[in-house]
Order: structure tokens, then C-alpha cells, then sequence
């Protein structure tokens, strides 16, 4: 054992040896994540199975056996059995505007890209004048809107909601959905938190009763019974009822995820208030209420895709959203053959899964830069 | 939090609420908004239902042109507020609609208990059943054992139920909310069977994938007196709405159209004559002007007119008049004297 | 925010104007509140008063006992109600209930199963099976649930044969466009003991369980208490079953002119709309379950593996005890929206609480605020009770803080 003996001193590294053929690269990965065990061997053949049994009929229907151009549905039949895209193309304008009169659209548009627009700047974190830009799309946008849908002003021709329909109805209920609830949301949830127990007591029942009872009996309630509850003489537009309905409707959940943020505030924060002297409200305003609604970000954007979801449901009481725009059209004659609604429903699911799609990876991107404090 | 809140408020009382026109003088309200706001059907080909330009037009709505030509000289001087099945009283007992005209069947609870008036019938009907060609059924009463789609809350889903009872027949019901479903049901091969008002099988045909492969059973196994409904306890209202359908249909009587209505106002045919408020002065009597009915049939015509451009033979739905013909012709359409 | 006590004595308290002592604020402001809530509630119900009765609408509740007249699709509340044309609208009322409650139940167990699945496949180091339950979980959370019960109701309709073509899976179950007809049992004389023996089962078991765990915390041995559960529960009534000599006949379906008749069917509106209620549910059930695990620290198991517990009796006693306080109350708010998401059934005629009660019912007689109340305080029994026994659940499941 005496160092003597040492013939021979390494100076530089070994160069490592390459690990088993068998652990690393496409086998390895494949090895380690497929075929560890014979359980998952069975697992990854039966899922690819599933692939397999699954993905090329979809694919078939919607792109290889589809009709891009036809002219009625006589095209589509002699396409074979896929998709009738041609039909798509054909109704495209009656699913975004309805029946909303063709040579007005040009005021939806401008009322969608203000929309997009607005909604881009607000949602990118670094783009600044994040203040001005909320007040604008909470209360000049809505009021914007409104003039340019609704007309009757300012020369320009009025447009009954009746004729309204598409994706403009969907969006107009989400968007008003979110653009009420939010103000009164934060309202009862604060009301649930006070202090006083008849305020206490009636931010509980407003959010649990709505909570409680399906969006479906709501909108039953705003169409057939809202009107035998207004005094005599005070009708509302249809659209206008389930309107109120829906943002009742989602007041109450957004009043919880609000109390959730109000929640996560420190005592600390109130007492800090407080020995300043600062009133409720102000103690809210200044306070409490800008850190609360920055950590609940992602669940209002949550509630959103709830809320954009749900919009669906008004078909039911007939209002012809992008759902019924699309399922009114499945009974024009000039187009319907056998593929018609199913086409009709993967346009609509693929309309839907886009919006909520991008909104649920904003939520998660939103989170995550919210909680970087957390991460490790 | 109030900078919010305002405005919507602001934008939704601008929105929604519309001038108050649920108070008894129905007329005075009418005239003071400057148009009739009528209830429709959502879509029902032949009796309201828009065409590709987003215009309504059908048997229903030309009774609210026709009450709107009374009124106001002018039978475009209407709204159109299409109503679910489940909706339509309600938006009338509220006064969301001035008029409901939208194929609503005519029975006594109706009549009675909702707080409403049925204020005559503009289309007679019956209902029905539509059954694929493939099953071979030529008759109702083989149809033992079959599925049947049909429409919630209406009289047929009674009707039917009555009509297997009394013919000791089982049936299955599959009942939707909305006309469009339950064709798109039937077509899909959930029924055998599709039962509603005969008139609304043959509008409902055009929409299914091959109409050809369908027909309709020759039994009419119920009375659906269809007509124009106004709020309980408006006198006046009631009157106009009746007698704008009433003159249409005296109209036809007396061979009185829209293309001759001009050369007949200056006839000597003394019931021409006061139908036309070229003698008397019965428009006034009903608070409306007395060249009420002579604007009526110029503007959109006697109750044959209105039947063979919305319904008639030549038309999709291709109906023949039937029970909907004038007495004269052996048919139930029968309106009381202008005198 | 918390109404300051006064700090100081008495006098000090006494100089603060009224206007500012927050007391009596909050008290202004509370009674300004009653007064509003009770102004708003009086208008609206004179309002809908004074609209009933000066249009002459019949208002009252007496209309529950008058015929209804209609049919209703043959289901499980058909079934227990016994509905038929001349019953009441009352009986209509329990139809749809029970239809309710049925898609409601099977749907929350059949999620449940379903949605920890998925949540346990997303977490698999299995790559195709976690990729291809996050596509499938992403998908479908994403698109609206009408629309999925649209797709499955009309797409799959469209797909299934007509009665005379009917897909046979043997034993006499048969599917096509009208349903899953299957052998409906018939009890004979004698099946009552069979019934018996389940209910000795059950009670047999809670006894065993007391007893087997009394034993362990004496003596520390162990017992087989789920082989004997399933003995006493299943195998105890299947043996009383055989030693009567099978006391059961089934009725088999058989076609008959338009459809099959006799047997048991269940209809495509409760096969559509379950499908589509399990599928749409299970995904959120499994991002509940998946944080669940997650939030289970690693070295919660490690410390037990460390302990000599297997990793059996680890996952169960170590790990899901602790997961489970993390998943029930977002599992809660799931179960609720499914009961909730079930009144969708209006749009493909599945005879539930919304469809025939404030659906049909309504459009019978008219009466529309009676008829929605009633519902409306349906749906919000069945929200509170399940709150208050979730929250009794999840207060004994509760960490024990000191």
C-alpha cells in the first residue's frame, strides 16, 4: 500500500464510456418510458391501439374524404362521405353574424377588432398602459359596442336583436357576462368578508342561490318568468333578459373567486390599513383590492372559459348563438345530407376548443408568472 | 368601482327597455311607438319564417301586416319577435308583443285561464302523422308499438297521448323542446313517427334529408283551430285584430283582391262599399281610420291571397284550401257581416 | 373590514360625532340594506300579482293534482312513479326527479372512476399513455358540454341500426336506434329471501369490521376484512340464491312490429346525455385528482418505505388519506355541476326534472312562477344537502391541527 509502487499517475480525464446501447437514445427513451415493465409494455401497445382505432377516422372525415368546394349538397354526396367543408364556407357569414344585415356587418367588424385588439394589449403583461387600457375595454368599449350593434343613433340604421346571431351573440353574452360580474362580483364578495352580518347574510344567499341552481333554469327564469316580475309597462328585449340572467348568474361565481384572492391577503395588509387610517374604501380601493384581483387573474380567465362554454346553453331558450346559428343551418334543405350536422359539429367544436384552448394556456401562463416566488 | 358599473347600468337600461305598452289601451300604446310588435313563430315555413333577406313572411305574419294596415295605413309598420312554444304566453300576458300570431291553437284553458284572447282562426288545422315510406304504414291506426317525436307543450303531445289511448295502442313519446330538434331526431331515425299540425308536417318535410321518403298518414286526429291571440281585457285591441282577419276574409268573399280593390272602392256593391270605408264609417267604431280594410287587402291581401302565396298549392308546402276554404266552397272560413 | 372597538373609556368614545362611529354606520348601512332587499322582494312579488291577476292567470298549486294527460319515455322514474297518461302532474314531478337523481348518481360514480383514471394516466412515466390522456383531457374540458351531448346524441344516433337491424350482443341485450333492450328480472315467490340475506350481509360486515379492527389495536394482528366484506355482502346472498334454486325469471325483449317489447330498455337520450355528462366530467375530476397526488410530498412515501410499509398499504393508508383532503372539496364542486350540467337533458328529450317539469308541465298549464320556484328549490335542496355532507366529510378527514 505505499505509494512507491505507483507506476502510473493519471493526469487527464478517462473519456467516459458511452452507457448501454440499450439505455440511451430513440431505444433507450423508448425503453425507459414504453417498455419498463411488461404492465406497460400492454399499456403503450393498447394505447397505440387506441390511436390506431381512433385517429385515422377523424382524420378521413375531416381532411382526406372531405368536400372543400361544392355548391349545394348534391357536391357534397358525390365527395363521398367526409366532412362538406363547402357547406362551412357556404354559411360561414350566418355563424359569425347571424341574420344581421349583410351590408351592416362592417360594424360587428369593427366592433370584434377593437375587441381583439384591446383584449391582445390587455393579456400581454408588458405592454404598458395596462390602466387606461382596462378602463377603456371595461366602460367605453361596452358603451362603444352597444352604438355600433345596436344602431338607431348617429344615422346609422337600427338592428334588432332578434336578428343578431353567430358568434357575435355568443361573444356579446360572454363579454357582458364577464364585464358585469366582475364590478359586481367583487361587490359580494367583499360583502361576504364584511363584517356586518345582514350584508354578510345576503352576499351568502345571492352567491349561494345562484350557485346552487343550474344556468338552464336561470335562463328559463330571464325568458318566461323575469317578465311577470317587472312592473306593468316595463318590457325587456329577450337578448337584454338573458343578459341579466347570465351575469347574475356568473356574479356568483365570480364573487368566490374573488373572496379567494381577498383570502390570500395578510392580515397584515388590513392592519397596515388601518393604523394608517384609512376608511373601507379606500382601504379596499388602494389596498387590498389591487393585490387580490392580480392573484386571482387566472381564475377569472377560468371563469371566462366557464362563462364563453355556457353561452351554448342560450339556444335553448332561442337565441341563436354560434352553436344554434350553426344547428338552424343543419335544416336548410340546400344543404343537408347526411354528413351536414356532423360537419356542423366539429366546425362548432373546433370554433370552441380555439377561444377556450388559448384562454385556459393564458390562465396557466398567468399563473405561472404569478407564482415565480413559489417555484423551486 | 361605480365608474364601471354606471355606464352598464346606463347601456343596459338603453338596451332593454323598450316603452311601456302592457296598459289597456293597447291601441294608444301601438300608435305612440309607431309600430305592432308581433310574436312569430322561430321559423315555420309557410306560416312565419324569414327568407334568405331576413324578411318574415307566412300566413301568421301577414295577420300582423294586415293588423298593422289598420292601424297605421302602412303594413310594414311591425316587429317581429320570434317566441319558443314554451315563451309565447308569457311574452303576450307581459306585453312584450302586441299580438301573438304564431300557429297557437285555440282551446278553452287557453282561452280562460292564461289571460288571453283567441281572437279568431286564420288556418284550421288538424294534427297529423309522417312516417318513412320504408315502413309501409298507410294508416294511424297501425301504428302500434311505435316511437313518436314530437314537440313539448303543445296540444299535440295531449293529443297523441289521447288518441293511442282511445284506439288501446302502446306508444313510446320523445318529446323536444324546439321544432328543429325533433326533425332533426325523426330524421335521424330515433321515431317512427312524427306527429304534429298537418300544415306543420308538410312545412317540417322540406327539411329533412330526403323529403321524398316521408308521407303523411291520411288520419287528422285532432281539431287545431290555429289564430291570432291579444292580452285579456283590451276590448278595443281584440276588435281590431279580429276584424283586420275578419275583412280579409269577407274580402275574398266578395271577390275583393288586391290587384281590383281600387276599381271595387268606386263600385255600387253597398257590402263592397262598407268594407271598403267607402260608406259608413265602421273603421272608427274600432278607433282606427275607416279606409282600414281597404289598406288591409291593398297592402297584403284577402284571406285566399294570403293562403296561396304562404301555404297553397303553388308554394313548397303545396296545401290545397281544404277545410280552410271559404263556406261558400264548403269550407269552415266563415266571417261575420261588415254591417 | 373590522369595525374598531372603541379604544379608549367612555368619554373619550362619547365625543366622536355619530356620523363617524363606525357602530352606527354599519348599523345605517345594514338597515338602508334590509330595507332594499325587502323593497326589491315586495316589488317584485306584487308585481307578479298585480300581472296575474289583472290578466286573469290561475295561479296556486292546485294544478299538481290535476291529470296530466301526456306520456312520458319509458325510464327508471316511469318505472317507480308507475306514470301513465291519467296520473297527475305531481307524478310528472317525481318522474322527472327520479330521472334527475339516476343520471345524476350513475354519472357521479361512473366520473369519479373514470376521471381517476385519467388523472392517474397523466402522471404515468408511461410517455404515450400520459400524452394521449392530456390530449384527451385538454380536448374535450375545452368544448362545450351541449355540444358534446348534441354530437353524441344525433352523431351516434345516426349510426345505430333501426330496430329490424338490430346489433345483437348475445344473452338477449340487444342495441339499435330505440335503445339497449335488455332481459328485465322477474322475482318468484321465495326472491325475498335473497333480499334478506343481503341486508344479514351488510349488517354481518359493519359488525366483523368493528370487531377486526378492535382486534388490530389489542392485539396488532391483522384480519381479512375486504375478502370477508365481499363474502359476507355477494357471496352469502348468491349462495341463498342457488340453495332456493334460483328464484328469478326474466322477461325477454322480443320484436314486435315497430320495436322490441317487454324486457328493460334504456333509452339513447340517458345513453347520450351520460356519456357525455361522464366524459366532459371526468376530465376536471382528473386535474383534481393529479394536483391531489402532486400534492402529496415524496416524503410522506419515502418516510413510510423507510418504516418497512409496503407500498400497498403505503398508497393506502399513507398517501391517498392525505391526497384525498387535497381533492374532495374541488370534488364536491364537480359532483355539483354534474347534477347541475344534468338539466341539459331539456335539449335532447331526456325525461329529467327541467325537461318534464319546467318543460312540459310548464307548457301544459301555464304556470310559470310556481312551476320554476319549485324547481329552482329542487335544485338548491339537492346543492345544500350535498355541501353539508361533504363539508362533514371533509371537517373528519381534516388535518387535526395543534
Amino acid at each position: 500500500m505505499s505509494n512507491s509502487t505507483l507506476s502510473f499517475v493519471r493526469t487527464t480525464m478517462e473519456v467516459a464510456k458511452a452507457p448501454p446501447a440499450s439505455t440511451v437514445g430513440v431505444v433507450g427513451w423508448m425503453r425507459k418510458n414504453l417498455f419498463s415493465s411488461w404492465i406497460n409494455t400492454a399499456l403503450t401497445l393498447f394505447a397505440i391501439y387506441l390511436v390506431w382505432i381512433i385517429v385515422p377516422p377523424i382524420l378521413d372525415f375531416t381532411i382526406f374524404n372531405a368536400t372543400w368546394t361544392a355548391d349545394d349538397r348534391e357536391g357534397c354526396l358525390a365527395g363521398g362521405h367526409g366532412a362538406c367543408w363547402a357547406y362551412v364556407e357556404a354559411k360561414f357569414g350566418q355563424f359569425i353574424y347571424g341574420r344581421y344585415p349583410v351590408e351592416e356587418r362592417w360594424r360587428v367588424n369593427i366592433v370584434f377588432a377593437i375587441m381583439a385588439i384591446g383584449t391582445v394589449t390587455l393579456a400581454i403583461p408588458s405592454v404598458p398602459y395596462k390602466k387606461w387600457n382596462a378602463i377603456f375595454m371595461l366602460v367605453i368599449f361596452p358603451i362603444l359596442a352597444f352604438f355600433l350593434l345596436v344602431g338607431g343613433y348617429f344615422g346609422l340604421h337600427h338592428v334588432e336583436t332578434p336578428l343578431w346571431g353567430g358568434l357575435l351573440v355568443t361573444l356579446v353574452v360572454a363579454i357582458t357576462g364577464i364585464v358585469v360580474s366582475l364590478p359586481l362580483g367583487v361587490l359580494f364578495a367583499l360583502g361576504r368578508r364584511s363584517e356586518m352580518p345582514v350584508v354578510r347574510m345576503v352576499s351568502i344567499i345571492f352567491i349561494e342561490f345562484w350557485r346552487g341552481v343550474p344556468l338552464i333554469t336561470v335562463l328559463f327564469m330571464a325568458s318566461v318568468m323575469l317578465p311577470l316580475f317587472l312592473p306593468e309597462g316595463v318590457t325587456f328585449d329577450k337578448l337584454m333578459r338573458v343578459l341579466i340572467g347570465v351575469a347574475l348568474f356568473s356574479a356568483a361565481y365570480m364573487a368566490e373567486v374573488v373572496r379567494g384572492g381577498l383570502q390570500a391577503i395578510g392580515k397584515g395588509q388590513y392592519e397596515g390599513a388601518q393604523a394608517l387610517g384609512l376608511p373601507y374604501w379606500k382601504t379596499m380601493n388602494l389596498i387590498i383590492l389591487p393585490q387580490a384581483l392580480k392573484l386571482v387573474i387566472p381564475g377569472i380567465v377560468n371563469t371566462f372559459i366557464g362563462l364563453f362554454k355556457d353561452t351554448t346553453l342560450v339556444l335553448i331558450v332561442g337565441l341563436f348563438d354560434l352553436l344554434g346559428a350553426i344547428q338552424l343551418s343543419f335544416t336548410d334543405p340546400k344543404w343537408s345530407t347526411p354528413m351536414t350536422s356532423h360537419t356542423g359539429y366539429v366546425f362548432a367544436a373546433f370554433g370552441f376548443f380555439i377561444f377556450c384552448f388559448s384562454m385556459s394556456r393564458y390562465s396557466i401562463f398567468m399563473e405561472n408568472r404569478l407564482h415565480t416566488g413559489h417555484k423551486r | 368601482m361605480k365608474k364601471i358599473i354606471l355606464p352598464v347600468l346606463f347601456g343596459m337600461a338603453a338596451m332593454g327597455v323598450s316603452a311601456p305598452s302592457a296598459s289597456a289601451a293597447t291601441l294608444d300604446d301601438v300608435k305612440a311607438k309607431g309600430f305592432v310588435q308581433c310574436g312569430v313563430s322561430q321559423g315555420l315555413p309557410g306560416f312565419s319564417n324569414t327568407n334568405d333577406a331576413g324578411d318574415w313572411t307566412g300566413i301568421d305574419v301577414d295577420v300582423c301586416r294586415a293588423v298593422a294596415a289598420a292601424v297605421f295605413g302602412d303594413a310594414s309598420l311591425v316587429k317581429y319577435t320570434p317566441l319558443s312554444a314554451k315563451e309565447r304566453f308569457t311574452a303576450l300576458q307581459s306585453g312584450e308583443v302586441d299580438v301573438l300570431s304564431r300557429n297557437t291553437t285555440w282551446t278553452m284553458s287557453r282561452d280562460t285561464s292564461l289571460g288571453l284572447n283567441f281572437t279568431g282562426v286564420n288556418y284550421y288545422d288538424g294534427q297529423g302523422f309522417m312516417v318513412r315510406n320504408s315502413l309501409g304504414v298507410t294508416s294511424a291506426l297501425q301504428l302500434d308499438g311505435a316511437s313518436i317525436c314530437t314537440n313539448t307543450g303543445t296540444t299535440t303531445e295531449l293529443n297523441v297521448a289521447d288518441y293511442f289511448r282511445a284506439n288501446n295502442m302502446d306508444y313510446e313519446v320523445v318529446a323536444f323542446e324546439k321544432a328543429d330538434e325533433v326533425v332533426q331526431a325523426y330524421d335521424s331515425g330515433r321515431c317512427d313517427v312524427y306527429t304534429t299540425d298537418a300544415s306543420g308536417l308538410y312545412a317540417q318535410r322540406l327539411k329533412l334529408t330526403n323529403p321524398g321518403e316521408h308521407s303523411v298518414l291520411p288520419e287528422i286526429i285532432s281539431k287545431e283551430p290555429l289564430g291570432p291571440v291579444v292580452r285579456h281585457g283590451d276590448d278595443q285591441w281584440l276588435d281590431i285584430v279580429k276584424w283586420s282577419l275578419n275583412a280579409m276574409i269577407n274580402a275574398e268573399e266578395m271577390g275583393v283582391t288586391s290587384a281590383n280593390v281600387d276599381d271595387m272602392r268606386n263600385g255600387d256593391n253597398p257590402g263592397i262599399k262598407r268594407l271598403l270605408g267607402t260608406e259608413g264609417a265602421f273603421g272608427e267604431a274600432i278607433g282606427v281610420s275607416n279606409d282600414w280594410a281597404y289598406n288591409i287587402i291593398k297592402q297584403v291581401g284577402n284571406y285566399g291571397e294570403i293562403f296561396e302565396a304562404n301555404v297553397g298549392p303553388d308554394t313548397e308546402l303545396g296545401i290545397s284550401r281544404g277545410v280552410n276554404a271559404l263556406w261558400t266552397n264548403g269550407g269552415l272560413q266563415y266571417a261575420p257581416p261588415i254591417r | 373590514m373590522a369595525a374598531q372597538e372603541p379604544v379608549g373609556d367612555g368619554a373619550e368614545t362619547a365625543r366622536v360625532s355619530l356620523l363617524y362611529d363606525p357602530k352606527v354606520r354599519a348599523l345605517v348601512a345594514q338597515v338602508a340594506l334590509i330595507l332594499l332587499v325587502i323593497w326589491l322582494g315586495y316589488s317584485m312579488v306584487n308585481n307578479t300579482l298585480v300581472n296575474l291577476e289583472k290578466q286573469s292567470i290561475a295561479s296556486g298549486f292546485g294544478f299538481l293534482g290535476t291529470t296530466a294527460g301526456f306520456s312520458i319515455a319509458p325510464t327508471l322514474g316511469t318505472f317507480i312513479v308507475d306514470y301513465a297518461e291519467e296520473s297527475s302532474y305531481g307524478s310528472a314531478f317525481y318522474v322527472g326527479l327520479f330521472n334527475t337523481l339516476l343520471v345524476a348518481f350513475i354519472g357521479i360514480i361512473l366520473a369519479t372512476i373514470w376521471g381517476f383514471i385519467l388523472g392517474v394516466a397523466r402522471l404515468s412515466n408511461n410517455w404515450v399513455i400520459a400524452k394521449l390522456s392530456t390530449v384527451y383531457i385538454e380536448t374535450l374540458r375545452n368544448i362545450p358540454l351541449l355540444l358534446q351531448i348534441f354530437f353524441w346524441y344525433f352523431a351516434v344516433l345516426r349510426s345505430l341500426p333501426n330496430p329490424r337491424e338490430s346489433v345483437e350482443f348475445g344473452a338477449n341485450i340487444v342495441l339499435n336506434t330505440r335503445g339497449l333492450f335488455m332481459p328485465r328480472p322477474l322475482p318468484e315467490a321465495g326472491f325475498g329471501w335473497v333480499s334478506i340475506a343481503i341486508l344479514i350481509g351488510l349488517v354481518g360486515t359493519f359488525f366483523m369490521r368493528r370487531w377486526a379492527h378492535q382486534r388490530q389495536e389489542s392485539t396488532g394482528e391483522q384480519f381479512p376484512v375486504f375478502w370477508t366484506s365481499v363474502g359476507l355482502i355477494v357471496g352469502f346472498p348468491i349462495l341463498v340464491f342457488l340453495v332456493l334454486g334460483m328464484p328469478l325469471d326474466w322477461q325477454i325483449p322480443e320484436l314486435r312490429g315497430f320495436n322490441f317489447r317487454g324486457g328493460m330498455v334504456i333509452i339513447p337520450e340517458f345513453m347520450s346525455l351520460l356519456l357525455a355528462l361522464v366524459l366532459y366530467t371526468a376530465t376536471f375530476i382528473a386535474e383534481i385528482v393529479r394536483a391531489g397526488i402532486l400534492a402529496v410530498s415524496h416524503g410522506q412515501s419515502e418516510a413510510a418505505h423507510a418504516l418497512g410499509v409496503r407500498s400497498g398499504p403505503t398508497l393506502r393508508l399513507v398517501v391517498i388519506p392525505q391526497a384525498l383532503r387535497v381533492i374532495i372539496p374541488p370534488l364536491t364542486s364537480q359532483y355539483l355541476n354534474l347534477t347541475k350540467n344534468s338539466s341539459l337533458a331539456v335539449a335532447i328529450a331526456y325525461p329529467d326534472l327541467v325537461s318534464v317539469f319546467a318543460g312540459t308541465v310548464l307548457n301544459q298549464t301555464g304556470q310559470a312562477v310556481e312551476i320554476l320556484l319549485i324547481t329552482l328549490a329542487v335544485y338548491l335542496t339537492i346543492s345544500i344537502v350535498t355541501s353539508v355532507l361533504m363539508n362533514w366529510y371533509n371537517a373528519k378527514m381534516s388535518l387535526v391541527e395543534r
